[in-house]
C-alpha cells in the first residue's frame, strides 16, 4: 500500500526537478524524465492495484495519511489519500494514458522552443489529477481538480504568442471557474450538514442507504452544486463552450487532458458521491437529461466541424454525455467503464489525429486531406480501430461499455428512461456518422493535400509569410529518420531532412526549431541550422505555421499555399516511433479494452471490482431483461453500422454537401456566439458603467464633494502653516473640545 | 524582568528613523545602510518573538505593561496574541523588502526615514492594548504615508496624497469621539481608564443605542481604511500614485490596520453591537467583492487594476469577521497575511514593469511572457495566489472565510463565492493582454528580473507556497485567540446563533478569558454566564 505514495510523489518530483533543471536538460532528456516520472507512478499504480486485489473485497478501502493541511475548530482536512475500488482504478487509468501521452509528446513537442516547459506543465498535471482521485476528502480533490484546471489553462494557452490560444485558455478557466463555484457551495454544505468533508465521514454511513438518513432536499442541493462543478469540469450544457476553444493547445494536451483524463474528473467526482445521489432521485433525474441532450447536441454539432481536432472535441462533449447519462440512470460501473474505453479510443483518436496533423505539417482543415491511408499506415490502422470503437461496433470497446449505458437509461426513470434510451441511441447513429464522415475525408478520397501544392512558390511563399508576429511554434516537420520510418518511399523522400545538421539523434527538422526560437525570428533565419539540404525545408514549416494564423473560424492552415513546400518533400509521413508506440498501445486497448467489463456470467470484472464502492444498496442495477438487453444492442449496432455507411458514402464521393452541414451546425447552434456576444456586449458595458460612472462619478463624486470641501479647507491651512501638523491639530482640538463639552454636560447632569 | 520585545519592536526603527535623519545629507550612502539594516534588524527580532510565542495559548504574551499618564488612566500597555501575531511579523518582513527592493526616485535619505518611521507606527498600531496608545500610533502611520505619497510619488500624487489623508482623517475623528466616548461613559467613579482590558470588560454596561453608535463610530474610521465600500476610493488614487514601495505598504500592511481595528475594537470591545449590525457589514462586504471585481475588470491601468482587487480581497476578510465562525474568523486573519504577501508582491512587480517600460497602461503592454519569461513566471503564481489557487495561500484563507461564513450566513457565502470566479475573469484577463503575444518594440527589448529583484521576491514567493501547503503552524498559533474572541463575543449575546456542526471546540469554550467576563459581575455579564452551555460540537448523524 506504500507504493501508494510513489504514485503521487514521482509526478511530483518530476514536476520540481523540470521546474528547476528542465532547461539545462533540455529537448529530448526533459521529455525523457517526465516520462520515466509518469511511468514509474503508472508502476507504483499496478502495484497498488494488486495489493489492494489482494485484501477481501470489504477490506479494499485503506487511508494512507501525509500531513495536516487547514486544521480550524471542527474543519479537519488532511493530504490524505484513500484507496480503494474507484480511487485506484481511476489512477491506473489516469497514469497509464498519462505516460503513454507523455512518451507521444517527446515525438510531437519536438523542435518546441519551449519543449522542457511543456514537461513540467505535462507532469504537474498529472500530479494534480492524481490528487484530485486519489484525495481522501473533497478539499483535497478540489486542489487537484483546480490543479488540472491550471495546467489546463497554461497548457490550451502554451504558445501564446498566437491569437487565438491565450483567450481559450483564459476562457477555460473561467468557465471552469463557474462550474468551481457550484462545487464550493456543494463543499459548504456538506461541511454543514456532515461536519466533515472526508469521504469516509461523509459517505460511510450512508452506504447502506438506509432510508431517511439524508434529506432528500440536502441531498439534491448538494448533489446539484457538485453537479454545476462537474459540468464545468466535463463540459456538460451549458458550460461546455471552453472544451471546442480549448483544441488551440497541442494535441497531446487535447488527447491527454480535454479527452482521457481531466474532462473525465466531473464524471468520477458525481461516482464518487454515489452514496449521497442516492438520496437525491431528482438531481439524477437531472444529470441523465443534462447527460443525454450534450451528447445529441454535441454529436450534431460534429457531424457539421470541418477542423479534424473539433469533430473530435464535440465528439468528446458527446462521449462525456453518455458517461453522464449513465451516472443519471444510476447506472456508475457503466459510466465508469464508458469513462475507461473512452479513454482509450479518444486518447486513440485525438493523437492519430495528431500524428496526421503533425504529418501533414501543420493543416487541421479535413476538407484539405484525404487518401492518408497509403502514407501513414500506422496512423491509419490504429485509426481506423478507434473509428470503430467510438462508432460502437462489435467487438471494439466502445461497442461493450455504450451498450451498457443505453440498457441502463432504458431500464431507468420509468417512461423518461425510454426517452433518454432514444436520445443515446440517436446519437450513437450520428457518432457512426461523423466518424465516418471523418474517416473518409482524412484517410480515404482522394489527396486533396497534393492537388493544391504549388511548388513552384514555395520558396519565396515561405520567405514572405513567415511575418515576424507568426512565429512559428507547433512542433516543426519532423523528418524523423527514425527506426519507426517504416515506408521505404518515404524514408527516400527525406534524406535530406534527416541529414540536416542536427546532431541530436536523426531528427531532421532541427533547423525548423532554431527558426522558432529565435523571437520574431524571420523565416530567413533558418540557413543557421540546416547546414545541409534541409534548410530548404524550415522555411516551409514556418510558412505553413503563418498561415495557421492567418486563418479563421474552424478551418486552420491553408495547407496547399505554403507546406507543400518542403525542400525534400511535402508529403506526409508517418510519425516516429515514440508517436508511432502509443498509438499501437491505445489501438489495441480500445479494440480489446471492453473484456473488462462484459455483460456475461462473472466476466463483468470492473462492476465486480467497483461493487463496494457502489453497493447494490444505493446502487441498484436498474432492471432489464436480457432479452431486451439484446435487442437494444443489436438495434444500436444496426443504426450505428448504418450510419458508418452514410457517414462514408457521400463524403467519400464528393467532400462538397452543403446540404449536410446546415449553418446552425457548423456554427454550434450559435450558443457560443450568443454568449460571446452577450459578454463582449452589454456585460462589458455593465462592467464599464460600474467602473467609470458608477465608481467615478457617484461614489467618488459623493466622497468627493465632501472630501472636496474639506481638500480646500486643507489646502488653506496648508497655505497658513507647514502642513501635516495643523491638520492634525485640527483633529486633536476637535476632539478634545467635544470631550470638554461631554465631561460639562455630564457633570451638569 | 524579561527583555521588553514589543517595546523594542516600537523603538527600533524609531530610532533608526531618527538615526536615519541625523546623517548629513552629503552622506546618503550611510543613510541607505542604517535604515535598512534598522529593517533588517527588526524582521530578526519579530521572528524571535514569533519563536518564543506559545502555541495554544489564547491571551496576549510578551505583555509590557507601564503607568504613562495615570490621571487619565493611559498606560504604556503593549501585547501580541494570535490575531497580531503575524500582521506584525508580515510588516517587520515586508518593510525591509520594500526599502531595500524598488529603486527610490528621489532623495533616499528622507525617505527612509519615513519609511521606518511608518513601520514603527504599524508595529505599535498591532501591538497597543491601551486606546489611546492605539489611536496615537494608528494616526502616526498617516503622517509618514502622506508623505511618501506626496514626496516619492508619480505625476498626481498631491491629489491622491490629499486625498487618502482627508478620507483617512476624517475616520479618524470618529475614532477619537468613539474612543472618548467610551472612556467616559465606561469611567467608574471617575476613575478613567484606556485600557483595552478594562474597557472591554465595561462596555456591556452601556446601553444598546450607545454601544451601538460607539461601534459604528469605530466602524466608519476603520471602513476608511480598510477599506470597505463605499469608502474606497480614495485607494485606486493614493495606490496608484505612491512609489512602489509605498503601495507596496499600504497594501500588505496599512488596510490590515483597518481589519485589524475591527477585529481587536470593534469586535472585542462591542460584541454585542458587532452581532446586531454585523449583516450591514456583510451585506456591504459581498458589495465590496463583487463590485471591485467588477471594476478591477475595467482598469485600463494595471496598478490601479491591483488597487481594485485589494476592494475585492479586503471584502473577503470583512466576511469572514462578521461571521462569527472560527473558520471565518481565523480564515480573515490568516487572509490577511495572505493578501499582504500576494498583493505586496504584485505591486513589486508592476513596479518592475514601470522602471523598465515608464507606463502601466495594460494596453501599452504586450507579449511581455516572450521577453521577461521569469518575471512573467513569477507574476503567474503570485496572481494565482490572488485568484485562490488551491496550493497556494490565498486559497487556504478565501476558503476558510467563505465555509466560515456560509454556516451562519449562508447567502452572504454564495454571493461572496462568485468572487471567486470574478477574481479569475480581472485577472487572468489582464495577465493575457500583458504578458501573452509577440512583444513589439520596447516590450520586446524588455529585460528580465535582477538578481536583487528576484532576492526581494523570494521569501514573499516561499510565504505563497507556504502557507498553501503547510498552513497549520499559522493556523494553530491564530485559532486560539480567535475562539477566545468568537468565546467573548457569546458572553455578550448568548442568543448568538451558533452552527452545531464543524466547529468544534469554539462552542465549548466556557470562560470568557480574555476579558475575563466573570470577575466584573454586572447583570450582562451575569447573565451571559448563566446562559444555557454551548452545544458540544460533532454531532454528526
Amino acid at each position: 500500500m506504500n507504493a501508494s505514495y510513489i504514485i503521487l510523489t514521482m509526478p511530483l518530483a518530476g514536476f520540481l526537478a523540470l521546474l528547476i533543471f528542465g532547461r539545462k536538460l533540455g529537448e529530448p532528456a526533459a521529455g525523457w524524465l517526465a516520462t520515466a516520472a509518469a511511468a514509474a507512478s503508472f508502476v507504483a499504480a499496478v502495484v497498488t492495484f494488486f495489493s489492494l486485489l489482494g485484501r477481501s473485497a470489504d477490506e479494499r478501502s485503506v487511508i494512507k495519511s501525509i500531513f495536516a493541511w487547514v486544521p480550524v475548530a471542527g474543519l479537519h482536512v488532511d493530504f490524505s489519500l484513500q484507496l480503494d475500488p474507484l480511487s485506484v482504478t481511476m489512477a491506473l487509468f489516469v497514469t497509464g494514458v498519462g505516460s503513454l501521452i507523455h512518451l507521444y509528446s517527446i515525438g510531437y513537442m519536438h523542435g518546441d522552443e519551449r519543449f522542457p516547459r511543456f514537461f513540467v506543465l505535462l507532469n504537474l498535471f498529472l500530479f494534480s489529477m492524481l490528487c484530485l482521485v486519489l484525495a481522501d476528502n473533497f478539499l483535497f480533490s478540489f486542489l487537484g481538480w483546480e490543479g488540472v484546471g491550471f495546467c489546463s489553462y497554461q497548457l490550451i494557452s502554451f504558445w501564446f504568442e498566437r491569437e487565438r490560444p491565450p483567450a481559450a485558455g483564459k476562457k477555460a478557466f473561467v468557465t471552469n471557474r463557474v462550474g468551481d463555484f457550484g462545487f464550493m457551495i456543494g463543499v459548504f454544505l456538506i461541511f454543514d450538514h456532515f461536519g466533515s468533508l472526508n469521504y469516509h465521514d461523509v459517505l460511510t454511513p450512508l452506504m447502506h442507504g438506509t432510508p431517511g438518513a439524508l434529506a432528500t432536499v440536502t441531498a439534491t442541493g448538494i448533489a446539484l452544486m457538485l453537479f454545476l462543478g462537474a459540468a464545468g469540469k466535463s463540459a456538460q450544457l451549458p458550460l461546455y463552450i471552453w472544451l471546442p476553444d480549448a483544441m488551440e493547445g497541442p494535441t497531446p494536451v487535447s488527447a491527454l487532458i480535454h479527452a482521457a483524463t481531466m474532462v473525465t474528473a466531473g464524471v468520477y467526482l458525481m461516482a464518487r458521491v454515489a452514496p449521497i445521489l442516492h438520496y437525491a432521485p431528482d438531481a439524477l433525474t437531472v444529470i441523465a437529461i443534462v447527460g443525454a441532450a450534450t451528447a445529441l447536441y454535441a454529436a450534431t454539432i460534429a457531424c457539421a466541424q470541418d477542423d479534424i481536432k473539433k469533430v473530435l472535441a464535440y465528439s468528446t462533449i458527446s462521449q462525456l454525455g453518455y458517461m453522464f447519462l449513465g451516472i443519471g440512470a444510476g447506472a456508475y460501473s457503466a459510466g465508469l467503464f464508458h469513462m475507461i474505453t473512452h479513454a482509450f479510443f479518444k486518447a486513440l483518436l485525438f493523437l492519430g489525429a495528431g500524428s496526421v496533423i503533425h504529418g501533414l505539417h501543420e493543416q487541421q482543415d479535413m476538407k484539405k486531406m484525404g487518401g492518408l491511408k497509403k502514407w501513414m499506415p500506422i496512423t491509419f490502422s490504429t485509426f481506423i480501430i478507434g473509428w470503430l470503437a467510438i462508432s460502437g461496433i462489435f467487438p471494439f470497446s466502445g461497442f461493450w461499455s455504450k451498450d451498457d449505458i443505453l440498457a441502463a437509461a432504458w431500464g431507468s426513470h420509468g417512461q423518461l428512461g425510454k426517452v433518454l434510451w432514444a436520445v443515446g441511441f440517436l446519437t450513437a447513429g450520428l457518432t457512426a456518422y461523423y466518424m465516418s464522415r471523418q474517416v473518409a475525408l482524412v484517410f480515404l478520397g482522394e489527396a486533396r493535400w497534393k492537388d493544391t501544392r504549388h511548388p513552384a512558390e514555395a520558396e519565396e511563399g515561405a520567405g514572405l509569410q513567415g511575418k515576424p508576429e507568426l512565429t512559428q511554434h507547433e512542433p516543426v516537420a519532423q523528418s524523423s529518420g527514425d527506426a519507426t520510418q517504416v515506408e521505404g518511399a518515404h524514408a527516400g523522400a527525406q534524406p535530406a531532412g534527416g541529414g540536416a545538421g542536427a546532431p541530436g539523434g536523426g531528427a531532421g527538422a532541427q533547423p525548423g526549431g532554431g527558426t522558432a526560437g529565435a523571437p520574431g525570428g524571420s523565416a530567413g533565419a533558418q540557413p543557421a541550422g540546416g547546414s545541409g539540404g534541409g534548410g530548404g525545408a524550415t522555411p516551409a514549416m514556418v510558412g505553413a505555421s503563418a498561415s495557421t494564423h492567418a486563418a479563421v473560424g474552424t478551418a486552420t492552415a491553408d495547407h496547399g499555399e505554403h507546406a507543400g513546400h518542403d525542400a525534400h518533400s511535402g508529403d506526409p509521413h508517418e510519425a516516429p516511433w515514440p508517436m508511432a508506440f502509443p498509438l499501437l498501445v491505445l489501438g489495441a486497448l480500445a479494440a480489446i479494452g471492453g473484456v473488462i467489463n462484459l455483460p456475461w456470467g462473472k466476466w463483468d470484472l470492473l462492476s465486480r471490482w467497483l461493487e463496494p464502492v457502489f453497493p447494490a444498496a444505493i446502487a441498484p442495477e436498474p432492471h432489464v431483461a436480457t432479452a431486451v438487453k439484446l435487442t437494444l444492442a443489436l438495434l444500436t449496432l444496426a443504426l450505428c453500422l448504418g450510419g458508418l455507411a452514410l457517414g462514408l458514402l457521400p463524403w467519400l464521393r464528393s467532400i462538397y454537401h452543403p446540404e449536410l452541414e446546415p449553418g446552425l451546425l457548423k456554427n454550434a447552434w450559435y450558443f457560443d456566439h450568443a454568449i460571446s456576444a452577450f459578454v463582449g456586449g452589454p456585460g462589458e458595458e455593465l462592467a464599464d458603467f460600474a467602473a467609470y460612472k458608477v465608481d467615478k462619478g457617484v461614489i467618488d463624486g459623493a466622497v468627493n464633494g465632501i472630501a472636496g470641501l474639506t481638500a480646500l479647507g486643507g489646502r488653506w491651512l496648508r497655505k497658513l502653516q507647514t502642513g501635516y501638523v495643523r491638520n492634525y491639530a485640527l483633529g486633536l482640538a476637535g476632539g478634545a473640545a467635544l470631550l470638554l463639552l461631554y465631561v460639562t454636560v455630564r457633570g451638569g447632569g | 524582568m524579561d527583555f521588553p520585545i514589543l517595546t523594542t519592536l516600537i523603538f527600533l526603527p524609531a530610532a533608526g528613523a531618527a538615526a536615519v535623519a541625523v546623517v548629513p545629507k552629503t552622506r546618503e550612502d550611510i543613510a541607505k545602510v542604517i535604515g535598512i539594516a534598522v529593517a533588517v534588524a527588526e524582521a530578526v527580532l519579530a521572528i524571535f518573538m514569533l519563536v518564543d510565542f506559545k502555541v495554544g495559548e489564547a491571551g496576549f504574551q510578551f505583555v509590557s505593561h507601564q503607568d504613562w499618564i495615570p490621571d487619565f488612566g493611559i498606560s504604556w500597555h503593549l501585547g501580541v496574541d494570535g490575531i497580531s501575531l503575524f500582521l506584525v511579523l508580515l510588516t517587520a518582513v515586508i518593510f525591509p523588502i520594500a526599502m531595500a527592493g524598488p529603486k527610490i526616485h528621489g532623495q533616499p535619505k528622507a525617505f527612509l526615514g519615513w519609511m521606518l518611521l511608518l513601520e514603527a507606527g504599524c508595529i505599535g498600531t498591532f501591538l497597543a492594548m491601551d486606546l489611546f496608545l492605539f489611536f496615537l500610533m494608528f494616526e502616526l502611520t498617516l503622517v509618514p504615508m502622506y508623505f511618501l505619497i506626496s514626496g516619492w510619488g508619480y505625476a498626481n500624487r498631491v491629489y491622491a496624497a490629499l486625498k487618502f489623508f482627508i478620507f483617512t482623517l476624517a475616520g479618524s475623528a470618529f475614532l477619537l469621539v468613539g474612543i472618548l466616548a467610551v472612556v467616559f461613559l465606561t469611567s467608574s467613579g471617575g476613575h478613567l481608564s484606556f485600557d483595552l482590558i478594562d474597557v472591554a470588560r465595561r462596555t456591556s454596561q452601556l446601553t444598546q443605542t450607545e454601544q451601538r453608535l460607539i461601534f459604528m463610530g469605530f466602524i466608519i474610521a476603520f471602513a476608511v481604511k480598510t477599506p470597505l465600500f463605499p469608502l474606497h476610493t480614495w485607494l485606486p488614487d493614493a495606490h496608484t500614485e505612491a512609489p512602489t514601495a509605498g503601495s507596496v505598504i499600504l497594501a500588505a500592511v496599512l488596510l490590515k490596520l483597518g481589519t485589524y481595528g475591527i477585529l481587536r475594537f470593534g469586535v472585542f470591545l462591542f460584541p454585542k453591537a458587532a452581532v446586531d449590525l454585523g449583516p450591514i457589514l456583510l451585506t456591504a462586504a459581498v458589495i465590496g467583492m463583487t463590485y471591485g471585481a467588477i471594476v478591477a475588470a475595467m482598469q485600463k491601468d494595471l496598478k490601479r487594476l491591483i488597487a481594485y482587487s485589494s476592494v475585492a480581497h479586503l471584502g473577503f476578510i470583512v466576511l469572514g469577521i462578521f461571521a462569527f465562525t472560527s473558520q471565518g474568523i481565523s480564515g480573515g486573519v490568516l487572509q490577511m497575511v495572505n493578501h499582504g504577501l500576494s498583493t505586496g508582491a504584485l505591486f513589486l512587480l508592476v513596479g518592475m514593469i514601470y522602471e523598465r517600460r515608464h507606463t502601466r497602461q495594460i494596453s501599452e503592454l504586450h507579449g511581455l511572457q516572450k521577453s521577461v519569461p521569469i518575471m512573467a513566471a513569477v507574476f503567474l503564481v503570485v496572481m494565482m495566489s490572488s485568484v485562490g489557487l488551491p496550493g497556494l495561500n490565498g486559497f487556504v484563507g478565501e476558503f476558510l472565510v467563505l465555509l466560515g461564513t456560509f454556516i451562519t450566513h449562508r447567502w452572504w457565502a454564495v454571493v461572496g463565492s462568485t468572487g471567486v470566479i470574478l477574481a479569475a475573469v480581472y485577472l487572468l484577463w489582464a495577465y493575457q493582454r500583458v504578458f501573452h503575444g509577440v512583444p513589439e518594440g520596447e516590450n520586446a527589448k524588455m529585460l528580465d528580473m535582477t538578481l536583487r529583484e528576484k532576492a526581494m521576491m523570494a521569501p514573499l514567493l516561499l510565504g505563497i507556497v507556504f502557507l498553501g501547503v503547510y498552513p497549520k503552524p499559522v493556523l494553530d498559533r491564530i485559532q486560539p485567540s480567535v475562539d477566545h474572541l468568537i468565546a467573548h463575543v457569546q458572553h455578550a449575546d448568548p442568543s448568538l446563533h451558533l452552527p452545531t456542526k464543524g466547529v468544534g471546540p469554539v462552542v465549548a469554550v466556557g470562560r470568557d478569558d480574555n476579558v475575563d467576563g466573570g470577575s466584573t459581575a454586572s447583570v450582562t455579564s451575569g447573565s451571559a454566564n448563566a446562559a444555557p452551555a454551548p452545544v458540544p460540537a460533532g454531532g454528526t448523524p
